[in-house]
C-alpha cells in the first residue's frame, strides 16, 4: 500500500495560559501526492494552527504528523526546517515577500536555500514567472505590484523548488473576489502541474469550492464537508 | 520567454538577510557604525597618546644612559664622588662614565633646561654623540662656559652655536655658550652637555655625583652583577638595568594611563548598548521578513548567524572608521593639549604618533566584539521567535526585552560584592573595573523587575491618554525595559564620573586649605634640587618687616626600595601633638619615647607596605636610618609618595640646614603684595624664587585639576547622547509594535498630538525610572571609583561629595529629554499609514 504524504493521527493543541483553549482535538488526516484540499472552518476554531503544526513550525500536544513517514515529533527545530526548506511551499495571506529583493530574487529564495545552482534557478524563476503570468516582472520589486500580482509571485515562490506539498493560508484574504477567483485557479494549476499536493485553509466556502476535496475543522476533528 | 533579462545576483541569502535590510534602514546602520567609531577612535586615541608619551619619555630615559648595561643611580641630591673610583675598578665593568644631572631655569624665559655633565673621555664609550661633537681631542667641552645642545632644546629655547645665554641654578647664574648642536636624533628631548667637571663647579655640586653609567665586558653575567655592586652602593643609591629605568619613568603615569584607557572604554560599552538598541530595534521591525526565511527553511542557527553577520559588519566598519577617526583625535589632541592631555605627566616631552597594523588591530576586533556582543540577545530573540505567529496578519511585533532575569542581576550584584575587596592586580584595580561592570551590567537585568514593581503601583487618574500609558507600561514592563536600560547606564555612568570628580575636587579643595595654613609661601625656582634658601637668607625672610613667623621646609628625593620610584622627603617643623592640624592625617599611632617619628602618606604607605607604628629604615647622607611611623597622611602633591620628618630631626641627622620651600605668617594689618614685594627687594638679586598665596596656589592646582580631568565630561555627553539614542531606538520600537493600537486611538478622535502626549508620558515615565535606577547604580559605582579604583590607581583617599543639586537638575533634563525623545520617535515612526495599520486587524 502506498505511503501517504501525510498522516495526521488524533492530533490535539491547546494554547496554555490563564484562559487555556484547546483548539485542536483528535484531528486525522491523510493525503497522498497530488491531492489538493480545502480545510474550512469558522474563525479561531484552528485551521492556521493545523497548517502550522503540519508545517512544522509548532508541535501538538499529542498525536503524531508524519510526512512522508517520518514524524515530526520527533525531530528538532533544525531538522523539521530543513525538512520545509525541501518539501513544502507556502502561500500566506499577507504575501510575505520580501521588499527588498526583486521578484525574481523572491521566487528564487527556495532555490538559494536548497543550493540550486544559478543557472538551473533561472531557468527555474523564467519558467514560473511566464506560468504566473508575470513575465515581464522580473526585475520589479514588490512595492511595484498589485496584491493580485503578489499573490501570484508567492505562488510562483512555493513552487519554486518543486515541493511535495504547499500550504495556503487564506490566500485570497486579501484579494477582491474577481482577483481571489484568478489567484485560486492559478494556485491550483500550478500546485497539478508540479504533482504536488495542497492544502488550502480558507474560511471563504467560494475558495474551498476550487479543492478536489473540502474538510470541515469543528471544536470536536476534521469531518468531510460540502465541496 | 520574456525578454526581461533575470538579475539572480550571487550571495542571495545574504543579500535576503543582511544587505537588504541594512540597505533599507541606512539611518539604523549609520547609528550603529558611529556607536562603534566613536567608542574605537577615542580608547585608540587614547592608547596612541599613552604610547606616544611612555615611548618618548623612555626613548629619552634610554638616550641618557647611552649604551651603558647598568646605571648607577642616586638621589637628586646625588652621592659622594668618591664612589666612583670603587665602580671603575670592578673587574666586569670596561666602561665607566659619572654624570651629574641638574635642571637649570633659562634666565628670561619660563624654560627649564637639564643640564648633564660628563667626563667626555670616559663617556665617549657610551655616549659616542658626544664624543663625536666635542671633537677628535674632547677639549671643545672643556671650556668652562661651553655646552652643547640639543635639536630641540635649541629649538625651545630659539638658540644656535656660538650664542650665550644665562641660565640659575640654585643661587647662581652663569652665562653659558653654545658650543655645537648635537644631532637632531641624538637626544630628543630638550637637553644640554657640559664637561663635568665645569658642571661640578658652577653648580656648586663638587665632589658629587648623581649617576655613573656602566658598560660591562663582554660575557659578563649583568643580573649576579647588578646585585654584586648594589652591595658596595650606601643606602639610596641603587643599580638599574636600563630596563628598570624605562619601568620607572612608565610607571609614574601608569595609573593614569589604565584609567583614561578605562574611562575611553566607557564610550565603547555606551555603543555596544547602542547596538543592542538598534538591533532590537531591526528585529521588531523585520520580524514577518525574518519569520519568512524561517519558514522557508533557513534554520534557527543560520538566521541567528546572520543577524550576527550583520552586527559584525558593521562592527568592522564602525571600527574600521573608528581607527581613522582616533588617529586624527590623537594626532590633534597630541598638538593640543600635549602626550599628557594637560595632566603634567610629562612635561618637556615632544611624542610623535605612530601606529602598526598589530597595534591597530586589537582596537578594531574590541569595536567588531562590541558589535557583536550588543547584536547577541537581540539576535537570538529574533531567531527564536515563533514564526508562525509572526506571520499572521495583524499579529502585533514586541521588542526584544535586554534580560527578564532578575536572578542574573542579583548574581552580577554578589559577584561585585565579592570583586571590590579584592587587591589590585600588578598596581591596576582591575577586580573594581570588574566591579563596575557587574554593577551597571546587574541593574540593567534588575530593570524590568523594578519597572513591574513600580508599574503596578502608579496612581489611577481619570485621563484617556494617561490610562492608555500606563495600561500600556503595566501591561508590557518589559518592553519599556529598553528604555530604562538606556537611561540607566548613560545616567549610571554620568552620575558616577560627576560624584567621583566633584568628591576628588572638594577633597582636593579641603586638603589645599589645610596643607596651606600659612598667608604667604615662598619657594625657590624651578630649577630643581639646586635651588636652595640658604641659612643666611631664611634669617632675612624671617626677619621681614610684616612677617610674624616664618617656618622653613626642605624636600629632596630619596629611594626606599630599588624596585620603586624616589619619594620626596620633606622636612619640616612638626610637634606630634599637633600632626591632625598640620596634616591631613587619616591614621596615627604613638611613638615610642626614644624614637624618631615620620609621618608617610597614603601613597608611600601603600606602595611600601607601611602602616602606623612600623619601623622603616631611611636613607640621609648615605646611612639608613630608623623611624617610627606616627602616621599616615594624605597627599594629593606627589603620587609616588612622601615622608615627612620634623625639620629640627632631620637637621641634626645630615647636618643639611637650606630649605626649599617657607611659609610665612604676617602680621596683623600686613598686605601680602607689601610683604611680597619687601621680600624680592632683602634677597640676593637674581635669585629665582617663587612667591605665591594660597589663594593663587588654589587657583593653579584646580585649574590643572579641572583641565586633567576634562576629558570625564566628554565621556558624560556621549554617554547622555547614547542614553538618548537608546530611548529614541526603543521607543520606535514600539511605535512599531503598536501601530494598530494608535491607529485605533485615532479612529476614536485622538489627535497625533495628544498621541504624541501619550508616548511623552510613557517616555517620562520610563526616564524617571532609568534615572532613579541610574542614580542609585551610578552612586554604588561611585564608591567603586573612589574607594577601590582612585585608591588602588593613585592611592588617594577621597571624601565622598554628592552634588545633588547638578545631578537633580541633570536627572530631570534626561526625564524631559526621554519624554521629548518618546514624543518624536513616536511621531516618526507613526509616519502616515499609521491610519491604515487598523485595517489589518479587520
Amino acid at each position: 500500500m502506498e505511503t501517504p504524504l501525510l498522516s495526521l493521527r488524533g492530533v490535539s493543541k491547546t494554547y496554555a495560559g490563564p484562559r487555556a483553549r484547546r483548539v485542536l482535538k483528535d484531528v486525522h488526516l491523510a493525503l497522498r501526492a497530488g491531492d489538493y484540499i480545502a480545510i474550512s472552518g469558522e474563525s479561531g476554531v484552528g485551521k492556521s494552527t493545523l497548517l502550522n503544526l503540519i508545517a512544522g513550525l509548532d508541535k501538538p500536544d499529542s498525536g503524531e504528523i508524519l510526512f512522508e513517514g517520518k514524524d515530526l515529533g520527533a525531530m528538532n527545530d533544525a531538522a523539521r526546517t530543513e525538512l520545509r526548506r525541501a518539501r513544502m511551499g507556502f502561500v500566506f495571506q499577507a504575501f510575505h515577500l520580501l521588499p527588498h529583493l526583486t521578484v525574481a530574487q523572491n521566487i528564487a529564495l527556495p532555490l538559494t536555500l536548497n543550493r540550486i545552482n544559478s543557472d538551473a534557478a533561472a531557468a527555474r524563476v523564467r519558467a514560473l514567472l511566464e506560468g504566473v503570468a508575470l513575465g515581464d516582472a522580473a526585475n520589479a520589486y514588490p512595492a511595484e505590484l498589485s496584491g493580485g500580482e503578489l499573490q501570484r509571485v508567492a505562488i510562483a515562490r512555493a513552487l519554486a523548488h518543486r515541493p511535495a506539498l504547499v500550504l495556503a493560508d487564506e490566500p485570497t484574504g486579501n484579494l477582491d473576489p474577481e482577483t481571489a477567483a484568478q489567484v485560486l485557479a492559478l494556485l491550483k494549476a500550478q500546485v497539478r502541474g508540479d504533482h504536488a499536493a495542497g492544502i488550502l485553509v480558507t474560511h471563504s466556502p467560494v475558495a474551498a469550492a476550487s479543492a478536489d476535496r473540502v474538510y470541515l475543522l469543528t471544536p470536536e476533528g476534521l469531518v468531510p464537508g460540502n465541496p | 520567454m520574456s525578454a526581461v533579462p533575470l538579475s539572480l545576483p550571487r550571495g542571495l541569502l545574504a543579500r535576503a538577510a543582511v544587505l537588504g535590510p541594512l540597505a533599507q534602514a541606512p539611518g539604523r546602520a549609520a547609528l550603529s557604525i558611529i556607536a562603534i567609531a566613536l567608542g574605537v577612535a577615542l580608547g585608540l586615541a587614547v592608547h596612541l597618546i599613552n604610547r606616544a608619551a611612555v615611548s618618548e619619555v623612555s626613548a629619552a630615559a634610554r638616550s641618557l644612559s647611552g649604551h651603558a648595561d647598568l646605571v648607577v643611580q642616586g638621589p637628586a641630591d646625588g652621592f659622594s664622588e668618591a664612589l666612583y673610583p670603587t665602580l671603575a675598578r670592578v673587574p666586569e665593568v670596561a666602561a665607566a662614565s659619572p654624570v651629574i644631572e641638574a635642571e637649570a631655569r633659562v634666565v628670561g624665559t619660563r624654560e627649564t633646561l637639564p643640564i648633564l655633565g660628563l667626563d667626555v673621555f670616559r663617556a665617549a664609550a657610551l655616549h659616542p654623540v658626544i664624543a663625536a661633537a666635542a671633537g677628535p681631542r674632547g677639549d671643545a667641552l672643556f671650556a668652562e662656559d661651553g655646552i652643547l645642545l640639543s635639536a630641540s632644546a635649541a629649538r625651545a629655547l630659539h638658540l644656535k652655536a656660538g650664542d650665550t645665554f644665562t641660565v640659575q641654578a640654585g643661587l647662581t647664574r652663569m652665562e653659558l655658550r653654545v658650543l655645537d648642536l648635537l644631532p637632531a636624533g641624538a637626544y630628543r628631548q630638550r637637553l644640554g652637555i657640559m664637561d663635568i667637571a665645569a658642571a661640578q663647579w658652577k653648580l656648586g655640586r663638587l665632589g658629587h655625583l648623581q649617576r655613573v653609567d656602566l658598560r660591562l665586558q663582554p660575557g659578563a653575567e649583568r643580573e649576579q652583577l647588578r646585585a654584586r655592586i648594589q652591595a658596595l652602593l650606601p643606602a639610596g643609591v641603587q643599580a638599574l638595568t636600563p630596563e628598570d629605568q624605562d619601568a620607572q619613568a612608565a610607571s609614574l603615569s601608569r595609573a593614569y594611563r589604565v584609567n583614561l584607557t578605562a574611562l575611553s572604554l566607557v564610550a565603547l560599552f555606551t555603543g555596544g548598548f547602542l547596538v543592542f538598541a538598534t538591533q532590537a530595534l531591526a528585529a521588531v521591525r523585520r520580524r514577518r521578513q525574518i519569520a519568512l526565511l524561517r519558514a522557508l527553511g533557513v534554520t534557527r542557527r543560520l538566521q541567528f548567524l546572520y543577524a550576527l553577520t550583520e552586527a559584525g559588519t558593521l562592527g568592522m566598519v564602525g571600527a574600521g572608521a573608528g581607527i581613522a577617526l582616533g588617529i586624527a583625535v590623537a594626532a590633534v589632541a597630541l598638538k593640543t593639549f600635549g602626550a599628557d592631555l594637560g595632566a603634567g605627566y610629562f612635561p618637556g616631552v615632544e611624542p610623535e604618533l605612530a601606529l602598526t597594523p598589530w597595534e591597530a588591530l586589537p582596537f578594531f576586533l574590541a569595536g567588531v566584539v562590541t558589535a557583536l556582543a550588543g547584536a547577541l540577545v537581540p539576535a537570538w530573540a529574533a531567531a527564536s521567535a515563533p514564526p508562525a505567529q509572526a506571520l499572521k496578519a495583524g499579529d502585533e511585533e514586541r521588542p526584544a526585552s535586554p534580560s527578564r532575569g532578575w536572578r542574573t542581576g542579583l548574581i552580577l550584584w554578589i559577584l561585585a560584592a565579592l570583586a571590590i575587596p579584592l587587591p589590585a592586580v600588578n598596581g591596576l584595580p582591575l577586580f573594581g573595573y570588574a566591579a563596575i561592570a557587574c554593577i551597571l551590567l546587574g541593574a540593567v537585568f534588575v530593570a524590568p523587575f523594578a519597572a513591574r514593581t513600580l508599574f503596578a503601583r502608579l496612581p489611577v487618574i481619570p485621563h484617556a491618554g494617561y490610562q492608555v500609558a500606563t495600561a500600556q507600561l503595566r501591561g508590557t514592563p518589559a518592553q519599556g525595559s529598553l528604555s530604562i536600560a538606556a537611561v540607566l547606564v548613560s545616567f549610571g555612568l554620568m552620575t558616577s564620573m560627576a560624584i567621583m570628580v566633584v568628591s576628588f575636587r572638594a577633597s582636593l579643595d579641603t586638603w589645599l586649605e589645610k596643607v596651606l595654613p600659612a598667608d604667604l609661601y615662598l619657594r625657590t625656582g624651578q630649577s630643581g634640587d639646586t635651588a636652595f634658601i640658604p641659612p643666611e637668607a631664611q634669617r632675612l625672610i624671617a626677619a621681614t618687616p610684616g612677617i610674624a613667623r616664618a617656618e622653613f621646609g626642605r624636600g629632596r628625593e630619596i629611594f626606599l626600595a630599588p624596585d620603586k620610584p624616589a619619594l620626596a622627603l620633606i622636612a619640616r617643623p612638626m610637634n606630634p601633638e599637633r600632626a591632625q592640624k598640620g596634616l591631613a592625617l587619616q591614621s596615627a599611632a604613638p611613638v615610642p619615647a626614644g624614637r624618631t617619628p615620620v609621618w608617610v602618606s597614603e601613597a608611600a604607605a601603600d606602595l611600601h607596605g607601611l602602616k602606623p607604628g612600623d619601623e622603616v629604615a631611611i636613607p640621609l647622607e648615605g646611612a639608613a636610618r630608623p623611624f617610627t611611623v606616627a602616621g599616615i597622611w594624605r597627599d594629593y602633591a606627589r603620587q609616588t609618595g612622601a615622608v615627612l620628618i620634623d625639620r629640627d630631626a632631620y637637621v641634626q641627622l645630615t647636618g643639611d640646614g637650606r630649605a626649599n620651600v617657607a611659609s610665612l605668617w604676617l602680621s596683623p594689618g600686613a598686605a601680602i603684595g607689601e610683604v611680597s614685594a619687601a621680600l624680592r627687594a632683602r634677597l640676593p638679586a637674581g635669585t629665582d624664587y617663587e612667591i605665591a598665596s594660597p589663594a593663587e596656589i588654589r587657583a593653579v592646582s584646580m585649574r590643572i585639576f579641572d583641565r586633567t580631568f576634562a576629558i570625564t565630561h566628554l565621556l558624560e555627553a556621549v554617554a547622555i547622547v547614547i542614553g538618548l539614542f537608546g530611548i529614541s531606538a526603543s521607543f520606535s520600537a514600539q511605535v512599531l509594535a503598536r501601530r494598530g493600537e494608535f491607529g485605533m486611538l485615532r479612529h476614536l478622535g485622538m489627535t497625533p498630538g495628544q498621541v504624541g502626549g501619550m508616548l511623552a508620558l510613557e517616555g517620562g515615565i520610563l526616564g524617571a525610572l532609568g534615572v532613579a535606577m541610574g542614580l542609585a547604580a551610578g552612586f554604588v559605582v561611585s564608591l567603586v571609583l573612589i574607594h577601590v579604583v582612585n585608591r588602588q590607581s593613585f592611592h588617594w583617599s577621597l571624601d565622598l561629595h554628592l552634588p545633588w543639586g547638578l545631578l537633580l537638575a541633570l536627572g530631570l533634563a534626561l526625564v524631559c529629554a526621554s519624554a521629548f525623545t518618546a514624543a518624536l520617535s513616536g511621531r516618526r515612526a507613526m509616519g502616515p499609514d499609521v491610519l491604515r495599520a487598523v485595517r489589518e486587524d479587520w
